[in-house]
């Protein structure tokens, strides 16, 4: 097993999956500036992708792109967390899950900026500072949405009950992040889910928002294992360079 | 036979293309020239992950450079490098000026951590001068922007994130 390609394809796919989800809100926001804001943060999603992936095609060393990556893998060949490829709902539910994605993304890429492998630091200090602008934004739509009317709260309070058990994956630590973490170039999830649970608990109680009762998390997306809306996106974003392999703009 | 310098003094005619008033250098976007006897290599960093804009800058900067090292029979080179990572601080004080004559506000120091603790930084309106502004959005009209409003004239207009 390739662990370095492993571990770049699943911080790849989580950025790509998620920015292609957040560029779907185009024309659709609630109002003008979401729409822009939303579209601006799966920009910066589809940016990080590219670079992870590219170094996930130079890792696998048989010749892939970052293109060939994202467009000509099947469904069971995406290793990104299954929180990311949760439907985009309503607005609270994209809010809900952009929240707890950023939560996780401002701890990753700060343990990452430490990483023995200079490239991957270089990557994590730049997205080091957008994660923590997408935070900033999530976080006050978080407080916004559930201190706000009891029709917002009850939806966004429904949001994070579906959702929650999804973040099992982010934080699951497996042979890929064992080696990651013993050759000094990535991290152990786990290690980074104290500080996610601090900054769920300070935002929740700013948002009148409950934890909801431990429940089985969702795990499987680092192994291929997906739900089936995966399936329908990748179609949508594949069709065109699948149907014409060579074409270019 | 153009020196390193030389170079780099006929990228300060390559303007942003999101940003015209300011050119590639000033923007901070050109990070280092280097130039021997068969070869002009420029290293460029984006100002976020996604900006859009790269592959027209690295374009702009091919089209502006190439027939001349082409004259001189050396190869040219544009190559994306993220470390150091942009920061807003890279913009020096003469072009600020430029942006807030454009209308754009610009960023105030990345040491002024208000903006990532939540808290408001102090935003001038680039038309009235007034520091009475609220924050419309975090996110404006381009990646590296914000859309505030000033209370005195008005008037919404863009601040420059400060990263």
């Amino acid at each position: 097993m390739n662990a370095r390609y492993e571990y770049l394809l699943r911080l790849g796919d989580d950025a790509l999956i998620l920015g292609q989800q957040l560029g779907l809100w185009t024309g659709h926001g609630p109002v003008l500036e979401e729409d822009i804001a939303l579209t601006n943060i799966g920009l910066d999603q589809i940016g990080q992708a590219r670079a992870w992936l590219t170094m996930a095609g130079r890792a696998e060393e048989q010749g892939r792109d970052e293109d060939a990556l994202a467009f000509h893998r099947t469904p069971a060949e995406f290793r990104n967390a299954q929180l990311c490829e949760r439907p985009n709902g309503h607005f609270g539910d994209t809010i809900v899950r952009q929240f707890l994605f950023d939560a996780y993304a401002v701890q990753l890429h700060a343990a990452l900026a430490h990483s023995k492998d200079a490239d991957i630091a270089a990557i994590a200090r730049k997205s080091a500072k957008e994660s923590a602008y997408h935070l900033r934004h999530s976080s006050a739509w978080m407080v916004r949405l559930g201190d706000g009317t009891p029709e917002s709260n009850d939806k966004v309070q429904a949001s994070l009950n579906v959702l929650l058990p999804f973040a099992g994956d982010l934080f699951h630590a497996d042979a890929v992040t064992d080696t990651a973490t013993s050759e000094g170039w990535g991290v152990n999830p786990a290690s980074l889910r104290p500080a996610w649970e601090a900054t769920l608990a300070e935002t929740l109680e700013a948002a009148q928002l409950q934890r909801p009762a431990p429940a089985p998390e969702q795990t499987g997306g680092r192994q291929g294992r997906h739900t089936e809306k995966l399936s329908y996106l990748l179609a949508e974003m594949q069709v065109l360079p699948r149907t014409y392999p060579d074409a270019k703009w | 036979m153009r020196s390193a310098d030389d170079w780099l003094k006929l990228l300060h005619e390559v303007p942003d293309p999101e940003i015209p008033v300011l050119n590639v250098v000033e923007m901070g976007i050109v990070r280092t020239v280097e130039s021997n006897d068969a070869s002009v290599e420029v290293k460029i960093t984006p100002t976020y992950m996604g900006c859009p804009a790269m592959d027209a800058i690295a374009d702009d900067i091919r089209a502006q450079l190439s027939p001349l090292a082409s004259q001189e029979g050396r190869s040219l080179s544009v190559e994306l490098v993220y470390a150091p990572a942009w920061t807003t601080d890279w913009l020096s004080d003469s072009a600020k000026a430029k942006l807030e004559a454009y209308g754009i506000a610009p960023p105030g120091k990345t040491t002024d951590k208000r903006a990532l603790n939540g808290e408001a930084p102090t935003v001038r309106c680039p038309k009235c001068k007034s520091e009475a502004t609220e924050l419309i959005s975090l996110f404006g009209s381009t990646a590296c922007k914000a859309h505030y409003r000033c209370n005195d004239c008005a008037e919404p207009f863009d601040h420059f994130k400060c990263i």
